[in-house]
């Protein structure tokens, strides 16, 4: 029984379109090659992990998706497109939030509408339904400084969610938050995964974490970054979410990667 | 009830004033009144119409200099700030002009200008200006990198990053430097009526002091430090109706 679906699920992992796709991605700053001849496909509806140990270049990679670092050649395409720049398809969620300070939850959540010139009401409108959505409603008024970190990245998450782009582009972004609402971010994420069609990047250094949210984890190697692995989790990915830690599956894909990563950190 | 902030601000008004009057009691020297001769030809100042007429004329070099120093510093603080080149051009001379002896630039700008207004505004304004300045740049430099990135990343313009992210940032930044701007704008208000030609109060100060009316003396130096609180608390004012959320996060009355 888990075994066939076991292959199907593999089938369409491997079956579904490609929403973005990088190739031969060179960046290069000064003489450091930061990143060398990257080639990566993200499947659409899908999570996809950037993994790796620190200066690997994840964090480098994914603001050329973005299009807010320009790679020094190679090229990015988002649904056949090519990248020049930050664009309407791509939202992204910040390690350390990037949230205005001297704004309310409210403004935060509909800055991303508000840059892009959307109506006052029709785009708080939207914003309130994000704001519930990812739990923070009764808090529309309240200012950052006053909110916890895990509520910091809530508005971060709202924000992005809010401007509906394809692609959700997240840097670390639960790094900045303590261990148990990390846990319940990631039970979010996987939801938030099966629900909305996005296509979502994913920028970590924590391989539980990796593990425990992706459809495709890609491992990076440092100095200069390549891709050295993609592992495809299968088995878990439709259990029950409080299972998954105790899988085998889950527990050997960690302790695959850590025994193909721990050469590499000091 | 009085609120505890207010009932204390009270106390050390009390305090400073009454030690000023004991001073002018024993007395420390003889040119110097105590609070109540010096409040009392105040108040015959200003009924007189004596005090009017001085700030008349105290307060045009004043104004001038400080709405020039504050369009003029900001804009061009945001410029250095933004810009590289701008810094290069720009800076050298604003920290040369923060360091220079005001008092030995006046017969200079007197040869230049005058004795007139021109020469006046041109004091506030050095005084005044490269605190602005050098605040509004650094200010600018300094805002958090994810901030812009964020901006960018959401499709702002150049513009909109500027308005709606750079300059809110760097407001509480830019308003520290325009209130030592304004304060410095006032010591040069008073320095040009000094040094150049004793106009408004300045000429209050100089003629009292030459006939050794003390208390006149006194009382126009008064006017003139509360004028300046009072207009920095105005400014206080504006900046938290312009940028509502700046003084959240700290303790304030």
């Amino acid at each position: 029984m888990s075994q066939t679906k076991e292959a199907f699920a593999k089938a369409t992992a491997l079956d579904t379109e490609i929403a973005v796709s990088t190739r031969n991605i060179c960046k290069n700053y000064g003489a450091v090659e930061a990143l060398k001849n990257l080639s990566l496909d993200f499947p659409r509806g899908q999570l996809t992990s950037l993994l790796g140990p620190s200066g690997c270049g994840k964090t480098t990679l994914l603001k050329i998706i973005a299009g807010l670092l320009e790679p020094t050649s190679g090229e990015v395409e988002v649904n056949g497109r090519l990248v020049t720049g930050p664009g309407p398809n791509r939202a992204f969620v910040f390690q350390d939030f990037a949230l205005l300070p001297w704004a309310s939850v409210m403004r935060n959540v509909a800055f991303g509408l508000e840059l892009r010139g959307v109506a006052k009401s029709e785009r708080e409108a939207i914003a309130e339904r994000y704001i519930r959505e990812v739990g923070l409603a009764g808090f529309e008024k309240s200012f950052p400084h006053e909110l916890s970190g895990g509520m910091r990245q809530r508005v971060g998450l709202a924000r992005a969610l809010s401007v509906d782009a394809k692609v959700l582009l997240l840097d670390e972004p639960f790094s900045a938050v303590d261990e148990q609402t990390r846990r319940k971010f990631q039970e979010d994420m996987l939801n938030l995964v099966a629900h909305e069609n996005k296509t979502f990047i994913f920028v970590t250094h924590s391989i539980e974490e990796a593990v425990f949210i992706s459809d495709q984890i890609a491992i990076l190697l440092p100095r200069p970054s390549r891709v050295s692995e993609i592992i495809r989790p299968t088995g878990f990915r439709n259990r029950d979410m409080g299972n998954i830690r105790r899988d085998p599956e889950y527990l050997d894909i960690v302790d695959q990667i850590w025994a193909s990563l721990r050469s590499y950190v000091e | 009830m009085l609120s505890r902030p207010t009932l204390l601000k009270i106390l050390s008004t009390l305090i400073v004033f009454g030690a000023w009057e004991i001073a002018g009691r024993i007395p420390v020297s003889y040119a110097f009144p105590t609070f109540i001769e010096s409040m009392q030809a105040l108040a015959r100042m200003t009924f007189d119409g004596t005090l009017f007429t001085a700030y008349g004329e105290t307060l045009k070099p004043l104004v001038i200099g400080i709405l020039i120093s504050t369009v003029l510093g900001i804009s061009i603080g945001l410029a250095i700030g933004l810009s590289g080149w701008f810094d290069w051009l720009m800076s050298p001379i604003f920290i040369v002009m923060q360091a220079a002896p005001l008092a030995a630039l006046i017969p200079l700008l007197v040869m230049a200008y005058g004795i007139g207004l021109t020469s006046k505004v041109f004091v506030v304004c050095i005084m005044a200006m490269p605190v602005i300045v050098l605040n509004t740049s650094s200010a600018v430099r300094n805002t958090p990198s994810s901030l812009k990135e964020m901006g960018r990343s959401f499709l702002g313009s150049d513009l909109e990053i500027i308005t709606k992210i750079i300059i809110p940032s760097a407001s509480p930044i830019i308003f520290s430097g325009l209130r030592l701007g304004v304060s410095a704008g006032f010591i040069g208000a008073i320095l040009s009526e000094l040094k150049i030609t004793p106009t408004g109060v300045g000429d209050i100060i100089t003629y009292s002091r030459s006939i050794a009316d003390y208390p006149s003396m006194y009382a126009a130096i008064f006017s003139i430090i509360l004028l300046a609180v009072l207009f920095l608390n105005l400014l206080e004012t504006i900046e938290n109706i312009l940028f509502e959320g700046n003084n959240r996060g700290y303790v304030s009355d």
